[in-house]
């Protein structure tokens, strides 16, 4: 689906050129770049705090470069600054790592990825191209599962969880959406469905087997779908909140988007250390806006119908 | 729904595909395809069947995460209809989906029609797209701090006009829709991106045809590209009104439910009930409400918005 997306012809009726000023394309181009700058601002807004030193800010409140220029916060959030220079800086002087979050983060993140994109495939192969009784309807039943809202399912996964002893463990937060997601499953479904069957069944004459078919013909050739559902993936489990709120709650198994939570809360009410909790968000920002750089063109093909979760 | 009907409608088209008419699936590949399903089949099993129908048998039930849950009738549903903070969450969400939906519908609308019209670079979907990539934890805490009431770029730009500085996230009337603000700015362009895949659906010549009648720009988009758009627009609209029916981090992180109960939206209450009081059965219960309600209401946007049907054929 996001590929045949992507390679959708566009012819369009060309615009009219001949005019010298064309009201309408202006009037068009100061509405988008309203929107652009709106977008992009506030991301420069958190980059500036960022690197602001706190005590500085109200004085300089609306001074577009950093005010005071100081690593000092993003020293503070990753833990690398002593208790009394965070005090003296206008942090909450408790101990914060976000280093360890990060990491957290980034095995959370991976090990949903890798695992959900691998057995999804195989579903999804299973779901497309494999002959047996019932294949429709299993698949209509776990399409289904998209109608069910996370909320409805958390409160009993969250049960499960404990009971397995997974609370506040890496693993308990990774693994409900480690083996599928529905979507998952439908993404790659379309993409099997639409590949020339031609290389299977000359391999499959040659007498290969399904699981040989599978692992040397289909998926090199479902590389750039691949990728794209793990973009989507990755990015889906780093950015998520209330599952790993309700299961990582202990400093050992925080991500960084609860450690966020728990910085803000720590900041002292008065005055707030706006510099550490930009650092922070920065830093969970930052993976992200890596790999937009990177693969942004991808992301932004990928979002079509498909794209809806 | 609509996903699994677009599925058929895939599965029908690619050419390979077993004439229609075709029999049963021959189970020749039975063995080899319960392998491959095994896993995901295990995880559809653990983490959605079985929870969907513990999450149903919980809300009959008492149940404080310690002992046995203690089944008690449908005594948890008639209490939420007599309690008051249930009734309020429920106002509230709808407030905040009202706002939420229709300022960034129309602002996607109208940036979707942009890119189609005058802007088709990538990277202008990009840049748009980009705050829906980032955590909504991630900008629910800039936009904290960019509307703080005393240093917030925000606040200084409106004392700098010689008007009143407003408490944001602090006001009863402000916090909502502060709140679906922060999310239209992380919504929208995405909705606009999924509204401009909807844009490029609708074949070419139908506008050369509109152009060569000498229809006007304004009367092309009201009298074709919005029809034609129609069935895309609605299946936006059903899945961004559920997603926004779910709000959660922005409040949790921001505002908490407060100031008093001006923010605890659904989503936040259940939480709240479930964890902070360990009243797991009556938080099942109200989740069971939140699912009802979401089915009716992409139901009834389904029905009455006509979403399945297509004017382009």
């Amino acid at each position: 689906m996001a590929t045949t997306l992507s390679t959708r012809p566009r012819a369009r009726t060309a615009p009219r050129r001949r005019k010298p000023i064309n009201w309408g394309r202006v009037g068009s181009w100061t509405v988008l770049a309203f929107f652009i700058l709106l977008t992009v601002v506030p991301f420069l807004w958190m980059i500036r705090t960022a690197l602001s030193s706190n005590h500085s800010l109200a004085a300089n409140s609306s001074n577009l470069l950093p005010a005071d220029f100081s690593w000092g916060a993003l020293k503070r959030v990753f833990g690398l600054q002593s208790q009394q220079d965070a005090l003296a800086e206008g942090g909450s002087g408790a101990a914060v790592n976000f280093l360890l979050y990060l990491r957290n983060s980034l095995i959370v993140s991976t090990l949903i990825t890798v695992a959900q994109v691998f057995f999804s495939s195989l579903a999804a192969y299973a779901f497309a191209r494999l002959q047996w009784p019932g294949r429709d309807k299993v698949f209509s039943i776990f399409l289904g599962t998209l109608l069910v809202p996370p909320i409805f399912t958390a409160l009993p996964n969250f049960l499960l969880i404990k009971n397995l002893g997974l609370l506040n463990t890496l693993l308990g937060i990774a693994l409900p959406t480690m083996l599928m997601t529905p979507f998952a499953i439908f993404f790659l479904r379309q993409f099997f469905l639409g590949m020339s069957r031609e290389v299977e069944e000359a391999a499959m004459l040659d007498g290969a087997k399904h699981l040989r078919i599978f692992f040397q013909i289909v998926l090199p050739n479902a590389v750039g779908p691949l990728a794209t559902l793990g973009l989507l993936t990755f990015i889906a489990a780093w950015n998520d909140y209330f599952w790993p709120l309700l299961v990582g709650q202990t400093e050992a198994s925080r991500v960084l988007t609860v450690g966020l939570g728990v910085f803000k809360s720590q900041s002292p009410q008065g005055a707030p250390d706006w510099s550490g909790l930009m650092a922070a968000t920065l830093i969970a920002a930052l993976p992200i806006l890596i790999l937009f750089l990177a693969f942004g063109k991808k992301v932004v093909n990928s979002i079509g119908f498909s794209g809806i979760k | 729904m609509t996903i699994v009907r677009q599925a058929a409608r895939a599965e029908a088209s690619p050419a390979p595909a077993p004439a229609p008419g075709r029999t049963r699936p021959r189970s020749k590949d039975l063995r080899i395809a319960l392998l491959f399903i095994a896993p995901a089949f295990l995880g559809f099993v653990a983490f959605y069947l079985v929870p969907t129908i513990r999450g149903i048998y919980l809300s009959f039930t008492r149940y404080n995460l310690f002992g046995d849950p203690k089944w008690i009738g449908l005594k948890n549903y008639t209490d939420i209809f007599k309690d008051k903070l249930f009734w309020n969450s429920l106002w509230v969400t709808l407030e905040y989906v009202v706002l939420n939906i229709g300022f960034q519908t129309v602002i996607a609308l109208v940036l979707a029609v942009l890119m189609h019209r005058v802007a088709k670079s990538t990277l202008v979907r990009g840049v748009l797209l980009l705050p829906y990539l980032i955590a909504n934890v991630v900008v629910a805490m800039v936009w904290f701090w960019m509307l703080d009431y005393q240093i917030g770029i925000v606040n200084q730009l409106i004392d700098w006009l010689g008007l009143p500085r407003i408490a944001f996230f602090g006001d009863q009337a402000w916090a909502i829709p502060t709140i679906a603000f922060v999310n239209v700015w992380r919504h929208m362009g995405y909705t606009a991106l999924l509204i401009f895949a909807g844009l490029q659906a609708i074949p070419g010549h139908i506008y050369e045809v509109a152009a060569l009648d000498g229809a006007s720009a304004w009367k092309t988009f009201w009298r074709i590209t919005m029809p034609l758009l129609r069935p895309v627009l609605v299946l936006v609209m059903v899945v961004t009104v559920i997603g926004s029916f779910q709000v959660f981090d922005t409040v949790a992180v921001t505002t908490g439910g407060g100031p008093i109960n001006a923010t605890r939206v659904i989503q936040m209450y259940i939480y709240q009930r479930a964890f902070a009081e360990s009243d797991f059965g009556y938080a099942s219960a109200l989740s069971v409400i939140l699912f009802i309600i979401l089915g009716i209401v992409a139901f009834l946007q389904m029905k009455f918005l006509r979403g399945n049907e297509s004017d382009l054929s």
